[in-house]
């Protein structure tokens, strides 16, 4: 609100020194004596100074108060995402995206907008309703930008499906890449590819042209107006103020085409904060003991995994799958899972898990500046941390070196003696393990201790053939 | 400017000058026509040749703006097409990220363009008319550039820290959001609501901080701006009192003093866009062809890469390697590749390096024509990479591969991937019909991929396009293989492992009609692959 009330005193200033200067001038060729005109001229100083002022006061205030509302609205929305979390990275970083879009909706689009009408009325009030004028502001505060929203909606209605044929068809250009070199089809799939660029290119120069139309247009109407001005005998500052009241909403014709760009945003944001509480998670039963699950990458384990967690929150916890390592420093990310900790307890599980990296590194995003043994390690020492009733590990071990993952698992298992559910590809681990779940498809197919399923023919009983094999094999049949 | 090619340069230059000329004229014939010289109809010729102008300028940009972007995308999509594995970055850098260069090219270029001619005449312009006008002008307009600098220089450092300070606080929130599930599992999720409302305050005040600074160049070249207009505009009414100039000299000072600022204020309003542009043009730079030089040293989690132009950077091999390689991908030259219906395959003690690890230990193994050769051992062991190595997708840090006694290095790669059929551990499957999957890369007739569907039991999914089960993708991949003819080596990644024990036996039988006459290299996880191979290489 500040911020129109600066934005509008700005623009009125801007006018009042462009009307009062031509009146000064209109005047002075007249040859009054001097007096006549001192007030005009402190007048065009006043004003000069006070458009610079009001316009820094604008910016400040504008930005003050949006970044302010995005603040509130950021809290929003992370507590809408606590009651119903957003599936997958993607959505996610679109949602952090709007928010900060929104920031452009209401600078960029409604601030100019308000301040736009505000200063057309007070004008349209200042020359009586004077037609021009009423004409000009009607055309370039109404239809311009309704028609430039217009435009941008079906251009941008228009360009969706390329985009969205892009993106997928780069995905598979960069996925299948290896495929596509290796079977000679490389090249024509590049230009494949090149055929939607050039597409979605062909369609982005259509569209530019009804928006420079438009802004051809509004030049028009703007020195149409001055020109009927002119005509009807207004004097001269009447028809150079309408043409700076007129300059005002020029801008508002890109502000309607951001509109269109942005209001999708605003409405996703809207629609997050307003979904309804997550539907309780399915009942899961808590399983004792030591177990283990194996299957095949997408088999099903990382969800059962999940499951478990989100069924009984506060006693499953551990390394999952989707395990999230901040941008902090190292002991942040451990002391999470236990803020009350001591260095003594920090420092135990440290040991346990060799974690060798100091405890005041900054990890970077997501872990980025640690490798992925020691990005490992610190989410294992994380879940040692917590020490839940059911400690769960979804390939704990990964990213390390066999031996060493062994070796780490094997300290971690002989060091806690809860239940432990432990997801691996690797079944070494599991020989002693109370008992087995084997995934296929989803669903469990097999269970039993380590000798029951290696009786029996099956998932569990081929892997573990091959992977004794290097002991037995290198021998020709 | 060096992202600018001449010609559209030339463009922009032209462009400002026609400007300058409609500038002038409008300030010329409005001046003329309220002090009562022309008709008020010439206003509407200069006005309709400000909206041409208007318009014209928006279209050719925007022309070029588009066409710079396709180009743009053409050249990170062939620079970044190899088995890389950060896709996500890559589309969106294509898809999303290279729109930012559009505001830096049909508006901030444009713009400086206009703000390097457009001042100039007019200081040309006002000498003519009026003098002491002329001379206010030029002393205010450096001031413009000069202040903003003091400005900015008096405030980098300042502001320097508090951007960095504020892209913490910005990542925050999204780190925050996508860890989501990690508080949640540890019970900090509602602990973190206080923390990112304070945050999120924290960053609105520290960006306050930084505009209020940053603002302030906007405000000295506002004030500069209209203190200049009240600057000529009061003496040049005084002296219109005395008679000193014409009504219409003195309208044109006033009309036209505003039109020397105005470009520098725009331009500096859209110089955020440009900046974004540059550093999106930086991104699609690294991305490109030619490869540059300082991506020596791969990002984390990617091989040592493939494509053809990057091939051979870490090793000294003796061809080509002072010329500028060829660009294209796959028309690396080379010696034609040695038939492998005689040519025995030797790998000599090679070594690949990830960044931190090493993978394949030194090994050594020798593939005699028609051999079939199964490799066990456990995961991340390395028998994936020696398929990558054999198809040239990864070079060896030490060590080679011989083909008939010739370094793979040295092999023309086209000719090389010709004689090679490979059945990826994850297949992907491209748009189009089941069909048209099958018949990748080959010139099989229609028959011949029927042919192969049914040896793998897919007959009744030729014409389909809907997603497929995990089992039937390794089928289509091996239909894939079964379709290439002329290949002479089969490299199979663990062709079973997706499949159940149902499909398994169809896949058993149609692999051993695959490999039946053709060398054969079949990475293996499951005992049943066993019995289909001559010799058991153990890795680990």
């Amino acid at each position: 609100m500040p911020a129109v009330v600066a934005g509008v005193a700005a623009e009125l200033a801007g006018i009042g020194l462009m009307t009062t200067a031509v009146w000064l001038i209109m005047r002075a060729a007249e040859q009054p004596p001097l007096s006549a005109l001192t007030v005009a001229i402190v007048a065009v100083r006043a004003l000069a100074v006070t458009r610079g002022g009001m316009r820094y006061v604008e910016r400040l205030a504008g930005h003050s108060a949006v970044l302010r509302h995005l603040a509130e609205v950021r809290g929003r929305v992370y507590d809408a995402l606590v009651r119903r979390p957003l599936n997958g990275g993607d959505a996610l970083t679109r949602l952090v995206s709007d928010v900060d879009s929104m920031q452009d909706a209401l600078l960029r689009c409604l601030l100019p907008g308000a301040v736009a009408v505000v200063v057309g009325v007070i004008a349209l009030v200042a020359t009586g309703f004077a037609w021009p004028l009423l004409v000009g502001l009607l055309v370039t505060v109404c239809v311009i930008p309704w028609a430039a929203h217009a435009l941008a909606v079906r251009h941008l209605r228009a360009l969706a499906p390329l985009r969205s044929a892009l993106a997928e068809q780069t995905v598979v250009l960069l996925d299948g890449a290896a495929e596509l070199t290796a079977f000679g089809a490389l090249e024509r799939e590049l230009a494949a590819t090149g055929q939607v660029v050039d597409s979605l290119a062909e369609r982005e120069r259509r569209g530019g042209l009804g928006a420079a139309a438009l802004a051809a247009v509004a030049v028009g109407v703007q020195f149409g107006v001055a020109l009927a001005f002119l005509l009807s005998g207004a004097p001269a500052h009447v028809v150079l103020g309408s043409v700076a009241v007129l300059e005002v909403a020029l801008p508002l014709a890109s502000a309607a085409q951001r509109w269109a760009e942005v209001h999708g945003s605003v409405r996703r944001v809207r629609e997050v904060l307003s979904r309804p509480e997550e539907a309780a998670p399915p009942e899961t039963e808590l399983p004792v003991g030591r177990v283990g699950v194996v299957g095949a990458s997408g088999a099903g384990k990382s969800t059962f995994l999940r499951q478990l967690a989100a069924a009984h929150p506060g006693l499953a916890k551990g390394v999952l799958d989707d395990a999230h390592v901040f941008h902090a420093t190292v002991e942040a990310n451990v002391r999470l899972a236990r803020p009350d900790a001591s260095q003594h307890d920090l420092d135990r599980v440290a040991a346990l898990v060799d974690l060798d990296v100091p405890w005041d590194t900054v990890v970077g995003e997501d872990g980025d500046s640690l490798s992925g043994g020691q990005r490992q390690r610190l989410l294992l020492a994380r879940a040692l941390l917590a020490d839940p009733e059911v400690l769960l590990l979804d390939e704990p071990v990964e990213g390390l070196t066999i031996d060493h993952g062994d070796a780490v698992l094997h300290k971690v298992l002989d060091h806690t003696t809860r239940t432990v559910v432990l997801v691996t590809h690797r079944l070494a681990p599991l020989v002693d393990f109370d008992h087995i779940l084997v995934f296929e498809d989803g669903r469990i197919t097999q269970q039993g201790t380590h000798a029951d399923l290696i009786d029996t023919p099956g998932y569990y009983r081929d892997r573990w053939s091959t992977e004794r094999l290097p002991v037995t094999a290198n021998s020709r049949r | 400017m060096r992202h600018v090619d001449r010609r559209y340069a030339v463009v922009l230059g032209v462009l400002a000058v026609v400007t300058a000329v409609v500038v002038l004229g409008q300030a010329e014939v409005l001046a003329s026509v309220l002090s009562g010289g022309w008709s008020a109809w010439w206003l509407v010729a200069v006005v309709v040749a400000r909206g041409v102008v208007v318009w014209g300028g928006r279209v050719v940009t925007q022309r070029f703006a588009s066409s710079t972007k396709a180009s743009l995308r053409k050249q990170v999509l062939r620079g970044s097409a190899g088995p890389s594995v950060r896709a996500g970055s890559v589309v969106t850098l294509v898809v999303k990220g290279l729109d930012a260069v559009e505001p830096y090219f049909a508006g901030y270029l444009p713009q400086l363009a206009v703000a390097a001619v457009v001042p100039v005449a007019v200081v040309v312009r006002l000498s003519f008319a009026d003098l002491t006008s002329a001379v206010v002008v030029l002393v205010t307009l450096p001031l413009v550039p000069v202040f903003a600098a003091l400005v900015g220089l008096h405030t980098r450092d300042r502001t320097r820290a508090q951007w960095a300070g504020l892209a913490v606080l910005g990542g925050h929130f999204l780190d925050v959001v996508r860890g989501l599930g990690t508080l949640k599992v540890f019970g900090r999720a509602a602990a973190q609501a206080g923390t990112v409302r304070a945050m999120a305050g924290a960053h609105a005040a520290s960006t306050m901080r930084t505009l209020r600074v940053a603002f302030l160049s906007a405000l000295v070249l506002e004030l500069v701006a209209t203190l200049s207009v009240a600057l000529v505009a009061v003496p040049v009414g005084l002296r219109l009192l005395h008679g000193g100039v014409t009504l219409q000299v003195a309208l044109l000072v006033l009309l036209l003093a505003p039109e020397a600022y105005l470009p520098l204020r725009s331009a500096g309003a859209q110089f955020h866009a440009s900046a974004e542009g540059l550093a999106v043009l930086e991104a699609a730079a690294a991305h490109g062809p030619p490869p540059s030089a300082s991506h020596g040293s791969p990002p984390r989690g990617t091989l040592d890469l493939i494509l053809p132009e990057g091939t051979d950077k870490s090793t000294p091999s003796g061809t080509a390697c002072g010329q500028p390689a060829v660009r294209h991908a796959v028309t690396v030259t080379g010696a034609r590749a040695p038939d492998l219906r005689t040519a025995e395959i030797v790998v000599d003690r090679v070594v690949v390096r990830y960044p931190g690890r090493d993978a394949l230990g030194g090994m050594s193994l020798r593939i005699t024509p028609g051999e079939r050769v199964a490799l066990v051992g456990p995961s991340g062991v390395g028998k994936s990479t020696l398929l990558a190595v054999l198809m040239g997708f990864v070079t060896p840090a030490s060590g080679r591969v011989l083909v008939g006694g010739v370094d793979l290095r040295e092999v023309d790669r086209e000719s090389w991937l010709r004689q090679l059929a490979w059945v990826p551990q994850r297949p992907t499957l491209f748009p189009g019909t089941v069909g048209e999957n099958i018949a990748l890369g080959s010139g099989g007739g229609v028959r011949d991929v029927r042919a192969a569907a049914a040896a793998m039991g897919l007959e009744h999914l030729v014409d389909a396009e809907h997603a497929l089960s995990s089992g039937e993708r390794q089928r289509v991949a091996l239909a894939r293989a079964l379709v290439r003819d002329d290949a002479r080596m089969l490299l199979l990644d663990e062709p079973t492992s997706r499949l159940d024990s149902g499909t398994e036996e169809a896949v058993l039988h149609a692999t051993r009609r695959l490999t039946s006459g053709r060398t054969a290299l079949i990475v293996a996880h499951r005992p049943v692959m066993l019995g289909e191979v001559d010799r058991v290489v153990a890795f680990g």
